[in-house]
């Protein structure tokens, strides 16, 4: 036991003495949360609507009225002729324009129809669409027969109810894979790992001491991130706690099985730096489900999706944290997710084991 | 000689990759408190053949004992039994001198009373023990080899492995670094070395030069120089490598 002990110590004083780790490995998942739930969101403020009508008409004069007291909304211009939309996007001045008939509130009086249009620069699609939601969210409040929506577990349409459990999988499979693979090899090009393979010590603990101080680190991250996006963010923990957790602990073994497998094929840091950045982290962003939905991938790269440990993960996180769903919600995501680490971890520490003998 | 103790005894050892046979039929015997020099240019094997010594890779086929143990079945007890050193490994860069020294003593199975009198004794005979407290990343090279002999040493093995121990240095810090390897012989330690300088072949007890996989020669320095009919070790090296066929890998 005393091995253990020895190796674990000095491994985290390998951790805590290279400021580069620390800073990765405690700074940058408070940075990410941070970045992710603020600067990142989809979320359109201010969005400046220019306005093709009579702003003397009442019902017109009504539905700006309302878009004015709207948070997201505000109002540019009055135009003259529509074809003063064009220039005003182009300059950027304007995110999106609503045109009225002429006539608008007698039209709509005699055949309670009355035609309105809406404008959006299309050059950013994103933002478009959710500006013309908002749009027509207002202008389907002047009917008394809108569809009443209601977005549940999400009221507010807060992007960080996304984005958390995304950074919670992107920031625990990076210090977990990415960690560790370094430091393995970093041992690799000292050569330390061949003195240490000549000591008394068998491989399998080796490898276990070297996972251990990851392991514990992940777990202060996900504390952290936890913490954060609770209290900074207001993004609830709906479910269970517990359940949330071990999740978590069974991903992060997926994570350190991969670092594993990534130490074993790369010969120098900058290799397993660059297999694990473009290997793992960027399918990880692009595929997991944390910005793109898989759903609406192609039917290869949903296939794709599938084989990546985090979509599981994340899709977990979403239904315990946001949708508080209980075991019987996430049984085929958990056991999926469990087979994989399963096979993670035997490959990869079989293979290390081969590898050095 | 019969009646010297063995340290190592090999028959026959055989290790093939594939159709590459890396270490081609090799026998020897190494003994108790020799400075045994183990020669051969980059590829001849040299570095497979350690590998299987130190418990770290199986043979294909031979028999042989490192230590007491065999080399087939007890590989994990001939770890206890051996220290190892490497010219590319020279301690961990970012832990103290005594920590590194508290780390491979706890790899070892030392406990703490222990750890803290070896690290004294190996750092006074050294005379660094005010080095004690600074990190291996600041001292000079030559030093560092000699923390690193000194940590090989730490649980007190019978055989000390030393691969190229001295790469990179100037003679007289190599000249310092085999006094120490003089001191352990003498207690009774079997050093087993390997070198590409030959000034350090002629420290040697014994030598063997790896060929191509094989032992092509085995002797003190002074009977292979009359052999070979050559002045100096370098002599007899570069006519024995010569006949390589083999080139680098």
């Amino acid at each position: 036991m005393k091995e253990i002990s020895a190796f674990i110590k000095k491994e985290f004083k390998h951790i805590f003495r290279d400021k580069r780790t620390v800073l990765i490995v405690l700074v940058m998942p408070i940075i990410q949360i941070i970045l992710f739930g603020f600067a990142l969101s989809t979320e359109v403020h201010n969005a400046v609507v220019d306005v093709v009508g009579d702003p003397t008409d009442p019902q017109v004069a009504q539905i700006v009225h309302r878009m004015e007291s709207n948070e997201y909304l505000e109002i540019g211009e009055f135009l003259n002729s529509p074809a003063e939309i064009d220039a005003r996007l182009r300059k950027g001045k304007a995110a999106a324009a609503i045109c009225f008939e002429d006539k608008f509130d007698e039209q709509r009086g005699r055949s309670g129809k009355a035609a309105v249009r809406i404008v959006a620069d299309g050059s950013d699609p994103n933002s478009a669409q959710t500006v013309t939601a908002y749009i027509k969210g207002v202008l389907a409040g002047t009917d008394s027969d809108g569809i009443p929506t209601s977005l549940m577990y999400n009221q507010a349409m807060n992007s960080s109810y996304n984005f958390v459990p995304g950074v919670m999988g992107l920031i625990l499979m990076l210090i977990c894979s990415m960690m560790t693979a370094v430091s393995i090899v970093r041992e690799k090009e000292l050569g330390t790992l061949e003195l240490v393979l000549v000591s008394p010590v068998k491989p399998f603990w080796i490898v276990l001491s070297k996972l251990v101080p990851y392991l514990l680190l992940s777990l202060v991250n996900y504390a952290t991130i936890l913490l954060l996006s609770h209290y900074v963010m207001g993004v609830p923990v709906r479910g269970s706690l517990a359940l949330l957790s071990l999740v978590s602990f069974i991903f992060v073994g997926a994570s350190l099985g991969l670092g594993l497998l990534v130490s074993i094929i790369s010969s120098s840091q900058q290799t397993a730096m660059l297999i694990c950045g473009m290997g793992l982290t960027m399918p990880t962003m692009i595929l997991s489900g944390l910005i793109f939905p898989c759903e609406s991938m192609p039917v290869i790269l949903q296939a794709v999706s599938d084989i990546i440990p985090a979509k599981w993960y994340i899709i977990m996180v979403r239904k315990i944290m946001i949708q508080g769903a209980g075991f019987g919600d996430i049984a085929l995501e958990a056991l999926i997710l469990t087979l994989m680490t399963a096979g993670l971890l035997a490959l990869s520490t079989s293979k290390f084991k081969t590898r050095i003998s | 000689m019969a009646e010297r103790e063995k340290s190592i005894a090999i028959r026959n050892l055989v290790k093939r990759f594939g159709d590459f046979t890396a270490v081609d039929n090799i026998s020897f015997d190494v003994y108790k408190g020799e400075i045994f020099g183990f020669l051969g240019a980059n590829g001849a094997g040299k570095t497979t053949a350690m590998r299987i010594l130190c418990g770290l890779s199986r043979p294909t086929s031979g028999e042989g004992s490192v230590a007491g143990c065999d080399i087939r079945r007890q590989q994990e007890k001939i770890k206890k039994h051996i220290g190892y050193m490497s010219q590319k490994f020279s301690l961990y860069p970012d832990l103290k001198v005594w920590e590194n020294f508290e780390l491979f003593g706890g790899i070892y199975g030392l406990n703490d009373r222990q750890i803290k009198a070896r690290t004294e004794e190996l750092l006074h005979t050294l005379g660094l023990e005010e080095a004690a407290d600074s990190y291996v990343k600041e001292m000079p090279l030559g030093w560092r080899q000699k923390l690193a002999f000194s940590i090989a040493m730490i649980h007190e093995p019978e055989i000390i492995f030393l691969d190229e121990p001295t790469g990179g240095v100037d003679p007289l810090t190599r000249r310092n670094f085999w006094e120490l390897i003089y001191a352990a012989a003498e207690r009774g330690v079997t050093v087993f070395v390997t070198t590409h300088y030959m000034d350090e072949a002629e420290y040697c007890d014994r030598v063997s030069i790896m060929v191509d996989g094989r032992i092509e020669a085995l002797d003190s320095p002074a009977a292979l120089k009359e052999k070979y009919r050559a002045k100096d070790m370098d002599g007899v090296f570069t006519i024995l490598a010569g006949r390589a066929e083999r080139s680098d890998k």
